[in-house]
């Protein structure tokens, strides 16, 4: 459950990315958060994430006063969340399979059944065969299945996606949109930050619509 | 409990395969520790073995109390007083007579005494003190130089003093090379690290995004920092070795010349642990610096 009371971000110089905004999301629903560039979108996405610290209002997720929380609980908030980017932040460095086991890993999950956990995830996103292989290897929408695939591994009550489809063409945009609509369907609660004009007609009315920071539908 | 020691071993087998994934940093990086340590470590050895040398040689301190030549019978009374009051250790008394008489037996001292018109010698004590330290030695000295009818008290070994000074003069240039190669140690772990934090960057900013404690992404680089240290100890002590297997025949051979049978103690396995783990703090200190200067950028 995610709760914003007249939440606002401004920037350091005076910018103003979110002002006054007040919305409430039901555990379990399939929310989209839409917008032309610059709305706030993303700063809403990182508010949530706690990447960024609200100016004003109040922000609760899963119970927890976002506004209010000690640096030291930051990362404990984080382990419930899934977080999926436009830029999937894969490591390069490592195959398919790692990439999916380090939120296990950091959470000290013992490593035969981090394997075990990270293979499902795997096999929910269709890439089960290409564990071995490394990132760059990927196609683009191989990549964002396996940025999901770590998104949920941890098995969080909420995935926030910003423009997950962004840089997809609309066969695969149309693949994640289902992935996301499979975990709604198992419980999670969903939000996605995106302008695809598609999944917004289809998913209305749970859209929040933002035009230069205000929350407008 | 024990997902903390899975972390740990985890965070263990990174910093290993960090170091083993780049061996040619790590090689000069434990080359720079290593010789950084031998300088003091070889010093500390050095010190040791002068220590030992000077101890060997010292033997028995002894205090020779002579008398006015004026003095009695029970001035010589009193002063036996006085030095059993002392307790200062064991002493005996020398009568002119009899050091007049050991004189004459010395080769071709005889016919000198004989023309002597009396006896120059003066009554004296030879004190064998049971606290051997010279400043309790010098203590005692000017202490029996204030009793009456003393003419003169002389420390036999004057020069225990002059090495002891020398000792501690030596100790101290070490301690303070030792601090100033601690300080360099320290230093290029840091830079190391730093260099560390920038090359993991992505793999921070993930491991942060997704739930990372710092504790988490700071764990690897401590074990780094204090393993680079370790292994340069290890390295540090294989050089101390090495001089000292170099040094041990001339020294031999040397000894042998002034009839001694000194030979090099080399450090003990205490030792060389000692100088391990004070490799691994110094890297843990300068791993904990840098990780925290570098992390800034992070929040």
């Amino acid at each position: 459950m995610i709760v914003a009371s007249n939440l606002s971000k401004r920037y350091p110089g005076g910018y103003e990315a979110l002002g006054d905004v007040s919305f409430a999301i039901e555990a379990g629903q399939m929310v989209f958060i839409t917008g032309h560039s610059g709305a706030g979108k993303t700063t809403l996405v990182k508010l949530v994430a706690s990447i960024e610290r609200p100016t004003a209002g109040s922000l609760v997720v899963n119970g927890q006063n976002l506004s209010a929380l000690r640096r030291s609980a930051i990362p404990y908030v984080r382990r419930h969340l899934g977080l999926i980017f436009q830029d999937q932040k894969l490591l390069f460095d490592r195959s398919a399979l790692d990439n999916v086991l380090l939120p296990l890993q950091i959470a000290g999950m013992p490593r035969r059944e981090a394997v075990r956990r990270a293979q499902a995830a795997l096999d929910k996103v269709g890439l089960l065969a290409r564990e071995k292989a490394r990132p760059i290897a990927l196609s683009g929408g191989e990549q964002q299945r396996l940025a999901i695939a770590r998104a949920v591994v941890n098995r969080p009550t909420i995935l926030i996606a910003d423009e997950p489809t962004g840089n997809l063409d609309a066969e695969s945009a149309g693949d994640i949109l289902e992935l996301f609509a499979d975990f709604n369907r198992v419980g999670v609660t969903v939000v996605v930050a995106t302008h695809d004009q598609n999944w917004i007609e289809r998913y209305r009315p749970n859209v929040l619509r933002l035009d230069h920071g205000r929350l407008v539908a | 409990m024990s997902a903390w020691f899975a972390q740990h071993r985890a965070a263990l087998a990174a910093a290993l395969r960090r170091l083993w994934s780049t061996p040619l940093n790590t090689l000069l990086s434990l080359l720079v520790i290593g010789i950084a340590l031998t300088l003091p470590g070889f010093g500390y050895v050095a010190l040791d073995n002068l220590r030992d040398l000077g101890n060997s040689a010292t033997g028995v301190q002894q205090i020779s109390l002579f008398m006015n030549l004026d003095a009695s019978r029970k001035d010589v009374g009193e002063i036996e007083n006085r030095l059993r009051q002392a307790a200062t250790g064991k002493w005996h008394f020398v009568p002119k007579e009899e050091a007049l008489k050991r004189m004459q037996a010395s080769e071709g001292m005889a016919e000198i005494v004989a023309s002597l018109p009396r006896n120059p010698l003066p009554d004296a004590f030879v004190i064998e003190p049971t606290n051997g330290e010279p400043e309790a030695l010098e203590i005692l000295r000017k202490e029996i130089a204030g009793w009456p009818k003393v003419a003169h008290v002389q420390l036999d070994s004057a020069w225990v003093k002059r090495f002891d000074a020398f000792l501690r003069l030596a100790r101290l240039a070490l301690w303070m090379l030792a601090a100033i190669f601690a300080a360099g140690l320290v230093a290029v772990t840091f830079n190391t690290i730093r260099l560390q934090v920038m090359a993991q960057a992505a793999e921070i900013e993930v491991a942060r995004m997704i739930g990372a404690t710092d504790a988490f992404i700071r764990r690897p680089f401590y074990y780094y920092g204090a393993l680079q240290g370790a292994l340069g100890g290890l390295l540090a002590a294989g050089l101390v070795f090495a001089a000292l297997h170099l040094l041990g025949e001339p020294v031999g051979n040397l000894a042998a010349l002034y009839g001694s049978s000194f030979a090099l103690r080399e450090p003990g396995p205490v030792e060389v642990a000692a100088l391990a783990a004070l490799g691994a703090f110094l890297g843990w200190i300068g791993a904990q610096l840098s990780v925290s200067l570098s992390l800034r950028k992070f929040d």
